[in-house]
């Protein structure tokens, strides 16, 4: 006879929270008519988030191994991963609002019939905000997962979601279909990879708990050679979420294809739960065996700096570049995992947080960036920007300098923190490397800002939207934090480093 | 608060005030601009006379919190080689406003935002003067770049955005390699105590030979290039050329001083062995900026690209005294930035109201205007004589204490380095006689003296060439102790003379 296992509703309560806003919302879109569906899908959305912010703000200092048998582990470095989740979600899904970013009709076909009737009726897909909900809720059970079936269903509730969400924009759908499946592809087959991986480690340890994973590692045995081979595909699975060279070829198509608001949610969302479920998993599963895998992480982690910052200077689209330059971010972010140190999680905590704000914000300055037919996304076309708006294109300027670590922003505070902790443990080339890639990035961040403020404007169709209050609470919130944050960084760092227990 | 402080925040508060200020009204906006400057050059008047001469270590010291995690606070102290500089700064802040009363106009953006720019950068330019703490000093030293950035892309001539783009990413390069290098000193003093940024903790680290050749070098470049040093001075020349003459003389005056303070400050303080290791391939850098620079200088035909090159020379020479590890020789050469800052704003002012009326920078389309405006053309002499080092002018006083400093230890350089001399005295008097002498060129019959508001803002110019060349004794007497205890942190001392040698 089966016995009911023991669950913690309390601490498993904010995913619940998330999951149950989500299946709320698929019953909107059942019983509600079109004319109130998306005034009532947003707030449902922003609620269940910002509920579930407040629970995890009131279990912050707890720890627990058993939330859900052995499967949840809830501690410090855990909670803090879906604080900042939530927080950054609840701020993305406000640039969900202004403007038609998604497909009418998702079915239709791209140009067909059923699509300019779709238009004509004015529908909206507002299936978007549960699906969002759904991905956010893989979001938080990624980081506190603890054992490698949880981990691998947390890795496609995230991901599934996002890979439809992709293919929705409204305009631009082949492109953004073609992005879709792409990353659906992709991501199948690194799914496949993570897998694998765990067949393996059960294989080698006859568990799927990292906590014996971890034993069984420390202890020497001859059959390492399974437990080597588990690490490598399990890396390469997570490798790709965070779009780390050479598993970034995605970012950039995805980044591009997606509906702006999308790419600015998945690019800071997903990034804080894969690098959580990544030191969870390399500390508290593979700790042991630090010396046969950290090498290997050093080299993913210098190729992708280097990698990201050199592609970028070629690209011509606003998307594209940030999609190169979150590479270049994952690289350093990647650094934090190396320093394998209390330091380490800390500083990538903040970076997690300083970058995911700054990219939310930039994003959505992005989507207000338009012509007659749309965005515009062709940096050329940004000339004069700042004489346009310049509002705008300053707020656009300081997420541009904090992602180039320019002082007095988040950003620096991050990359300073996140190559002191690389320094300490060691890893000198890492710093080296990094600088010189922050170095190359600087000249297109640099570039951008050059265009906006420098250039005269070229093209009168290029025009700023008026951001709607919702859109611009949310660009108001990604600036002070970023400002914040870089004047004042004790506020947020205190809390991390108080928060870097993780169960083992 | 501390009268440091208050200092560092007086143009924050005007800036403020701008902020509010109305933007069509310019005239209230400069003279709101011209006030709040002279009220912080008054505040460092104050700080002067509460200084106590004669004593080493930081004066006037403050510190807070800042960053807990990594022991990072807001500290700052003078010595009398920052006083020196942060008087230049605040000295030379009203100098440009009145100077280049009308040079906002034609910007890309408001006048006010300008002055703004402005007074933002002269707060960072006397904190980063001020800052004990090494991230402190770091941070200021990116920061500062931001607003000329903008002075040079919004409100420059020619191909100002160019210009602007290539002088950022020139000194943030350097600033990344000199993060590296700050970031692995706080990991050397986490190991060997509780962490620190305070500066005079950290020199006293102990620091193994071979880290401190790699730290030591990420310090360096970024000075170097910030101030510019032969080979990392390329960005200097197109700067120039396109700030206007205001931010110039603020970039080459002031924040290229930054340079040559943080060798000083940083570079041998923190790392005397490795400073040793490096110093003579750094006199020989030194030697070949002052040749190269002046040699170049001759051959340019754009007013602001010669001052430019000039001033690369005379970095030479700082730089020249600085690794000689004299005392003399860094006297020379802490004296020299003070001299170099007002010289090179007196190039700059009246070579910008020259082009300002002749609408052109090319020295050819100079040339007898002696005759139709003596006061300007005088004005214009003396500068360049201070520049080639006139004895009777400040720049001379440093320059002879550089070469005599560097000749103890290295004699060759010393007389390498008089080369330069010769040098300065020709591409001087050859600019002279081009733009002030000979017949007089066509357009420039009409051509208006200076008119009082120019002589307000030359004047105390010139009377510092004049009385610091007669007189440098109070300003030797505010270096001096902070030269012997750079002398004992860098682990040197004089050579013994030698007698009939």
């Amino acid at each position: 006879m089966l016995t009911t296992p023991a669950l913690n509703y309390n601490l498993l309560a904010p995913i619940l929270i998330v999951l149950g806003g989500a299946l709320l919302g698929v019953l909107v879109e059942g019983f509600i008519g079109k004319a109130y569906r998306a005034r009532i899908q947003i707030v449902i959305a922003l609620a269940s988030i910002a509920a579930a912010l407040g629970w995890v703000i009131s279990i912050h200092n707890v720890t627990s191994q058993s939330a859900a048998v052995d499967s949840v582990s809830i501690d410090g470095g855990g909670l803090f991963m879906q604080g900042a989740i939530l927080a950054l979600a609840f701020v993305a899904l406000l640039f969900f609002t202004q403007n038609d970013h998604f497909a009418p009709q998702a079915s239709a076909l791209p140009g067909s019939v059923e699509e300019a009737e779709a238009i004509r009726a004015g529908v909206q897909m507002t299936e978007i905000y549960p699906l969002v909900l759904f991905a956010v809720s893989g979001m938080l059970l990624f980081p506190v997962a603890h054992d490698l079936i949880t981990l691998f269903v947390a890795l496609e509730v995230l991901s599934i979601p996002l890979y439809i969400i992709t293919g929705l924009a409204r305009r631009r759908r082949l492109l953004s279909q073609e992005a879709a499946l792409k990353y659906f592809l992709l991501g199948a087959y690194s799914s496949a990879f993570f897998l694998f991986g765990g067949a393996f480690l059960y294989g080698f340890s006859g568990s799927l708990s990292l906590g014996v994973i971890r034993t069984a590692a420390a202890t020497p045995g001859s059959n390492h050679i399974f437990l080597f081979l588990g690490v490598l595909f399990m890396s390469v699975g997570l490798l790709f979420k965070v779009g780390a060279v050479p598993f970034h070829s995605w970012t950039p198509d995805v980044y591009q294809g997606a509906p702006t608001p999308v790419t600015g949610f998945m690019a800071a969302c997903t990034k804080v739960a894969a690098f959580g479920a990544m030191f969870r998993i390399f500390i508290v599963g593979f700790g042991a065996i630090q010396p046969d895998w950290r090498p290997l992480f050093v080299g993913v982690a210098i190729i992708t700096m280097a990698g990201g910052a050199i592609a970028a200077i070629v690209q011509r689209d606003v998307k594209r570049t940030l999609a190169y330059s979150s590479i270049t971010h994952a690289g350093f972010l990647l650094a934090g995992v190396i320093a394998l140190s209390k330091a380490g999680l800390t500083s990538m905590m903040f970076y997690l947080v300083a970058y995911g704000f700054a990219t939310i914000g930039a994003f959505g300055i992005v989507t207000l960036v338009r012509d007659s037919t749309g965005e515009v996304n062709d940096l050329n076309r940004w000339a004069g920007l700042g004489k346009k708006s310049p509002g705008i294109a300053t707020a656009f300027a300081l997420f541009l300098m904090s992602f180039g670590g320019i002082p007095l922003t988040a950003g620096f505070i991050a990359k300073f923190s996140i190559f002191t902790a690389a320094y300490a443990s060691g890893n000198i080339a890492i710093v080296v490397v990094g600088v010189l890639s922050s170095a190359i990035a600087l000249f297109f961040y640099l570039r951008v800002v050059l265009i906006m403020f420098f250039k005269e404007p070229t093209d009168e169709t290029v025009t700023v939207a008026v951001p709607s209050f919702l859109v611009s609470t949310g660009i108001v919130i990604c600036f002070v934090i970023t400002l914040v944050l870089g004047v004042y960084p004790n506020l947020l760092f205190n809390l991390a480093n108080t928060m870097t227990t993780l169960v083992p | 608060m501390n009268l440091l402080t208050i200092t560092i925040l007086l143009p924050l508060v005007g800036t403020a005030a701008l902020a509010v200020a109305p933007r069509g009204n310019t005239q209230v906006i400069k003279i709101i601009a011209l006030v709040s400057s002279l009220v912080t050059l008054v505040s460092s008047l104050l700080m002067l006379t509460k200084y106590k001469f004669g004593v080493t270590g930081f004066q006037l010291v403050s510190s807070h919190t800042w960053f807990k995690v990594f022991n990072i606070n807001y500290a700052v102290g003078i010595d009398g080689l920052a006083l020196v500089l942060i008087l230049l700064t605040t000295v030379l802040v009203p100098i440009v406003v009145v100077g280049g009363w009308n040079e906002a106009e034609g910007g890309r953006w408001s006048v006010k935002t300008f002055y703004m720019l402005i007074l933002v950068l002269e707060m960072f330019m006397v904190a980063v003067f001020a800052a004990t703490d090494v991230f402190l000093f770091y941070v200021i030293f990116e920061v500062m770049l931001i607003p000329v950035y903008f002075l040079i892309g919004g409100y420059g001539r020619g191909d100002r955005a160019a210009a602007a783009l290539k002088f950022l990413l020139y000194s943030l390069f350097g600033g990344l390699l000199m993060l590296a290098a700050v970031i692995g000193i706080f990991v050397i003093s986490i190991k060997q105590g509780p962490g620190s940024f305070d500066v005079t903790t950290l020199s006293h680290l102990k620091i193994s030979h071979n880290t401190q050749d790699w730290l030591f070098l990420g310090f360096f470049v970024a000075f170097a290039i910030k101030a510019p040093l032969f080979p990392f001075h390329t960005w200097l020349p197109g700067a120039a050329r396109s700030a206007t003459p205001g931010t110039s003389i603020l970039v080459l005056g002031v924040l290229d001083k930054v340079g040559t303070y943080g060798m000083i400050r940083f570079c041998l303080t923190l790392f005397p062995e490795a400073t040793k290791t490096f110093a003579p391939y750094i006199i020989a850098l030194s030697l070949a900026s002052i040749i190269y620079g002046a040699f170049l200088a001759i051959g340019q035909k754009d007013l602001n690209s010669l001052i430019a090159f000039t001033s690369i020379s005379h970095f030479g020479f700082i730089v020249l005294g600085i690794f000689a590890l004299t005392s003399q020789g860094i006297t020379g050469a802490s004296l020299y930035m003070v001299n170099h800052g007002f010289s090179t704003a007196a190039l700059f002012l009246v070579g910008g109201w020259m082009a300002q009326r002749r609408k052109s920078t090319q020295v050819e389309d100079f040339g007898g205007l002696q005759r139709i405006t003596p006061v300007m053309a005088w004005c214009f002499f003396i500068a360049g004589l201070s520049a080639l080092a006139l004895p009777g002018l400040s720049s001379f006083v440093s320059e002879f204490l550089v070469l005599i400093g560097t000749f103890t230890r290295y004699p060759a350089a010393a007389v390498i380095g008089t080369l330069g001399i010769i040098l300065a005295a020709l591409y001087v008097l050859i600019l002279v006689q081009r733009s002030l002498h000979g017949p007089l060129q066509e357009g420039n019959e009409d051509t208006p003296d200076l008119n009082w508001r120019e002589k307000v803002a030359i004047a105390p110019v010139i009377v510092a060439l004049v009385l610091l060349g007669f007189y440098p004794k109070p300003a030797i007497h505010l270096i001096n102790p902070a030269t012997s205890q750079v002398m004992v942190a860098a682990q040197s001392s004089d050579p013994t003379p030698l007698a009939g040698r």
